[in-house]
């Protein structure tokens, strides 16, 4: 994958298969402490810990559409490759909380990407899932909540066009 | 059978509910990009891109765009699904920025697919 919207976008789409209604994505970059984090929790079906131990491997895969896993463990590389690593949090029934670390100034940190991209292509194959987006860099903060665009009207019954329109206008960081 | 739990209801509803916006007239079209590891690994979010550029240049209002996991050809992503109203859906394999202009302009505009991009037509629906 070239960029960790890319990984985030992918990891998201697990969370989605795991039955989450609300999904929050959190990067942190931390130029002080030469640090980038993103975590992104969800309150999916969660993993009980054998399932939890075994997740990382490429070879695991609890879908039946194919016999590998490689979402997660890609991701962690891609943390590893930046002297960074990737922690998974899950308990049976209460979802799943995934945190990666990246040196920031690491010369093989991907970059961030278009996290803008990713979050509108989640937001239009899955209206009817809360995302709330949070993005902190140099003691500024970013927050987007899709729970408020509901008061707007029903996403799920929008076409994509009303749907990225309506992004557009209430999330003025959104470029 | 294994036991159906209470998400999987509400994903089933949801899943209904979009068919039926799309019988009931609210789509014409609907374009599934496939977005496994696979499919995300090989370019579908800029697939999905150029389908939200199109949907804008065109000002269409009729066509669902929507996204699904992996569908098992993982060698042939990306790969996007599109299903007319009442016609048999065709899958696409192997898509480009261009392959997927086309594809919206003469298959979900037209009506008229693209054989020469479609691995099979009638595969099964993504609903």
């Amino acid at each position: 994958m070239e960029d960790l919207s890319l990984h985030i976008l992918d990891i998201v789409e697990n969370s989605i298969d795991a039955g989450a209604r609300k999904i929050q994505i959190e990067i942190c970059e931390d130029l002080r402490k030469d640090l980038l984090s993103i975590e992104i929790a969800d309150d999916g079906k969660g993993m009980d810990e054998g399932t939890v131990k075994k997740a990382l491997d490429p070879f695991f895969t609890t879908k039946t559409v194919r016999k590998v896993g490689l979402g997660l463990s890609l991701f962690r590389e891609a943390a590893r490759q930046a002297n960074g690593d990737l922690e998974v949090q899950s308990k049976a029934g209460q979802g799943t909380k995934l945190r990666a670390t990246f040196q920031y100034s690491h010369i093989d940190r991907k970059p961030l990407g278009d996290m803008a991209k990713t979050v509108i292509t989640l937001i239009i194959g899955h209206p009817e899932i809360r995302f709330v987006y949070l993005h902190r860099k140099d003691g500024h903060k970013s927050r987007f909540d899709t729970d408020k665009l509901k008061t707007k009207g029903d996403l799920t019954a929008m076409n994509a066009l009303e749907v990225v329109n309506l992004v557009r206008k209430n999330w003025p960081e959104l470029r | 059978m294994p036991k159906l739990s209470i998400e999987d209801l509400e994903k089933i509803s949801e899943r209904v509910r979009r068919t039926t916006l799309l019988r009931e007239g609210a789509g014409r079209a609907k374009v599934t990009v496939h977005m496994g590891t696979c499919g995300i690994a090989a370019g579908s979010r800029k697939i999905i891109d150029t389908l939200l550029r199109l949907v804008e240049e065109q000002d269409v209002k009729d066509v669902i765009l929507t996204t699904s996991g992996c569908a098992g050809l993982c060698s042939r992503e990306p790969m996007a699904t599109v299903e007319l109203l009442q016609e048999a859906p065709v899958k696409y394999v192997d898509l480009t920025e261009d392959k997927i202009r086309r594809i919206f302009l003469e298959h979900v505009l037209g009506g008229r697919p693209v054989q020469e991009y479609a691995l099979a037509v009638g595969s099964e629906r993504t609903q």
